[in-house]
């Protein structure tokens, strides 16, 4: 697999980040030699293997149902950039 | 049956799957242990986790993987010993973490079904594909200002199952009833609470037509529905849309579409270009979620009657109607309602169609004339029970009886009471009635002859004057007995 022009900004987009021309280059390099090393896994025989999804064979911990009834509103709204009557304020987005 | 929709052209069938969302019942999120509770102040229950800080993880909640299995038994689904989590990536205001916790790949539950019921008492399978767990996003607020959006993360990381039917439905009415059937279900199993309008159950719909017999057609998704009012319209305005463009040559986009409720017309929501890539993969905070025969066992051995098995057993005991067994059991508390009602005395077990009549219809009409539910009905099962029986011994007329059920609505007296108080006892003995009709008999002499001249739409005129004077108290049957006998 390749990296070219189309697909670095197809992942700078859905990653929000703007690239200017020298980034895109810089990076279409970096990912790809990335890749290609990643690569050298196709050289092992994976028939008849499941995809392994975690390497930990602990077993997921799990929660009592229990809520705590702390109001969370003045420290969770400490660091928004902007807020009103305990709502953050964003740019509007519509869809 | 015809299930077709007439076209310019020629008849089409409506292809129709639903995505439903229903907000897990339980006191904590499925990651975090902030409150779940509706209505509260903005952001007052977001955990950091809920928030998406640096370095925090998500914890499950062990009642929320309970409640999904139990969901899966519900809607006799597989239920799987081996499910994984997944990343669903998409970039949006109310979704701190730039992902949904979703699973993708390897559902908590597999195939079922859920049993529609139609009027006609026949009925219909629609199979279920999957029900996964996943967070809800956040809450956006577009409309308080032309340049902002206001953001309420109360709802972020609330636990939500996401059951996904296969395209089995073909009307906007059997749509609505799938929703109502797995409503009620989740509502008995009290996994879900069921209420639309605060938006703890809400669908999205796929919809294509075709020509009766051919493929499917493309599809678009109506996202976002929370009544069965809107599911119904947006169905038929779509369908009538894409049946237009392919009458006229045209072809099918495959969309994503809003509904707009004050309009009644929906509009595709993103164009291709933006169309979402969620590149889903396995989320590394999380272990895969492995549940044991026994746990499921155990699950399985709480779950309580559920509509289907109590429809059943009512038609078995009550010899009820499929139809009216449907109805009472559609809600859990119509069913309980009911039971409280029937058992109060045990003469109604043998008059069980008259309880259903006085339920669904006397009962349920003024409770929806004052805005009100049964778990909030001024008349309990018992006062209702003893009105009944009134009835079935014939102390009162039918007629009577609805007067006395509003009088016991209003003033909260009791059948009994507001009968003996008012003397509305029924008069049944037939020399007294046999008086009355004499005296009206005496003063129409006009309307007498033309009655014995043949003029038989008057004998209503006399059953009516009867009973004026009776004060509706005469009991009809034999009053039209004697009356017929008396005008021969």
């Amino acid at each position: 697999m390749k990296i070219d022009k189309n697909t670095i900004n197809k992942i700078a987009r859905l990653s929000r980040i703007k690239l200017d021309d020298k980034e895109s280059e810089d990076y279409i390099k970096d990912l790809n030699s990335i890749l290609d090393w990643v690569e050298q896994l196709n050289e092992v025989n994976t028939e008849n293997v499941e995809p392994l999804s975690n390497i930990s064979s602990s077993i997921l911990p799990k929660r009592e149902d229990v809520s705590n009834d702390t109001n969370s509103s003045e420290e969770i709204l400490e660091n928004a950039p902007d807020k009103l009557e305990g709502f953050f304020a964003v740019p509007k987005v519509v869809e | 049956m015809n299930n077709l929709v007439k076209g310019e052209k020629h008849d089409w069938e409506m292809v129709i799957g639903l995505e439903i969302h229903a907000q897990v019942k339980s006191n904590s999120k499925l990651f975090s242990s902030s409150s779940t509770k509706f209505g509260s102040l903005p952001n007052s229950q977001v955990s950091l986790v809920d928030a998406a800080m640096p370095g925090m993880l998500p914890v499950i909640n062990k009642y929320c993987v309970e409640q999904a299995v139990k969901t899966g038994v519900g809607l006799n689904a597989k239920i799987n010993n081996y499910s994984v989590f997944d990343r669903k990536n998409y970039f949006y205001a109310d979704l701190p973490q730039g992902y949904q916790i979703s699973q993708y790949k390897y559902p908590i539950v597999g195939e079922g079904k859920v049993t529609i019921d139609f009027k006609d008492g026949t009925s219909k399978d629609i199979r279920i594909v999957r029900l996964h767990l996943e967070q809800d996003a956040g809450k956006s607020l577009h409309d308080q200002n032309p340049s902002k959006t206001y953001v309420d993360l109360n709802r972020s990381g609330v636990a939500l199952m996401e059951i996904v039917s296969e395209p089995d439905i073909r009307t906007p009415d059997e749509a609505g009833m799938y929703i109502s059937k797995i409503r009620s279900i989740l509502m008995y199993l009290d996994t879900c609470d069921g209420n639309m309008q605060e938006g703890s159950l809400r669908a999205d719909v796929n919809i294509s037509v075709r020509k009766p017999g051919e493929e499917y057609g493309t599809r678009c998704e109506i996202k976002n529905l929370n009544s069965i009012k809107f599911i119904k319209q947006a169905i038929n305005y779509e369908a009538k849309r894409q049946i237009e463009i392919l009458e006229s040559g045209g072809s099918i986009e495959q969309n994503t579409m809003l509904f707009n409720t004050s309009t009644g017309k929906t509009r595709p929501m993103r164009n291709k270009e933006e169309a979402h890539d969620y590149r889903y993969f396995p989320d590394p905070d999380l272990l895969p979620l492995e549940i044991s025969e026994e746990e499921i066992g155990k699950i399985k051995s709480s779950i309580p009657e559920l509509p289907d098995e109590l429809k059943n057993r009512f038609i078995e005991t009550y010899k009820l109607s499929n139809y009216d067994a449907s109805v009472l059991t559609a809600e859990k508390q119509t069913s309980d309602y009911f039971n409280e009602t029937i058992n109060s005395d045990s003469e109604l077990k043998n008059h069980a169609k008259i309880v259903v009549n006085w339920i669904t219809s006397e009962l349920f009409s003024l409770l929806n004339k004052n805005n009100l539910d049964l778990n909030n009905s001024p008349v309990s099962p018992e006062n209702l029970g003893q009105l009944i029986k009134l009835i079935s011994t014939n102390e009162i007329s039918g007629k009577i009886a609805k007067d006395v059920l509003e009088d016991m609505f209003s003033s909260g007296k009791t059948a009994r009471q507001i009968v003996d108080e008012k003397g509305l006892q029924q008069v049944t003995d037939q020399d007294e009635i046999a008086k009355v009709i004499d005296e009206v008999i005496a003063e129409n002499p006009k309307m007498v002859e033309q009655y014995l001249a043949g003029k038989d739409k008057l004998l209503g005129f006399f059953v009516g004057q009867a009973m004026k004077l009776t004060k509706g108290k005469a009991n009809p049957k034999i009053l039209n007995d004697i009356l017929k006998s008396k005008l021969k």
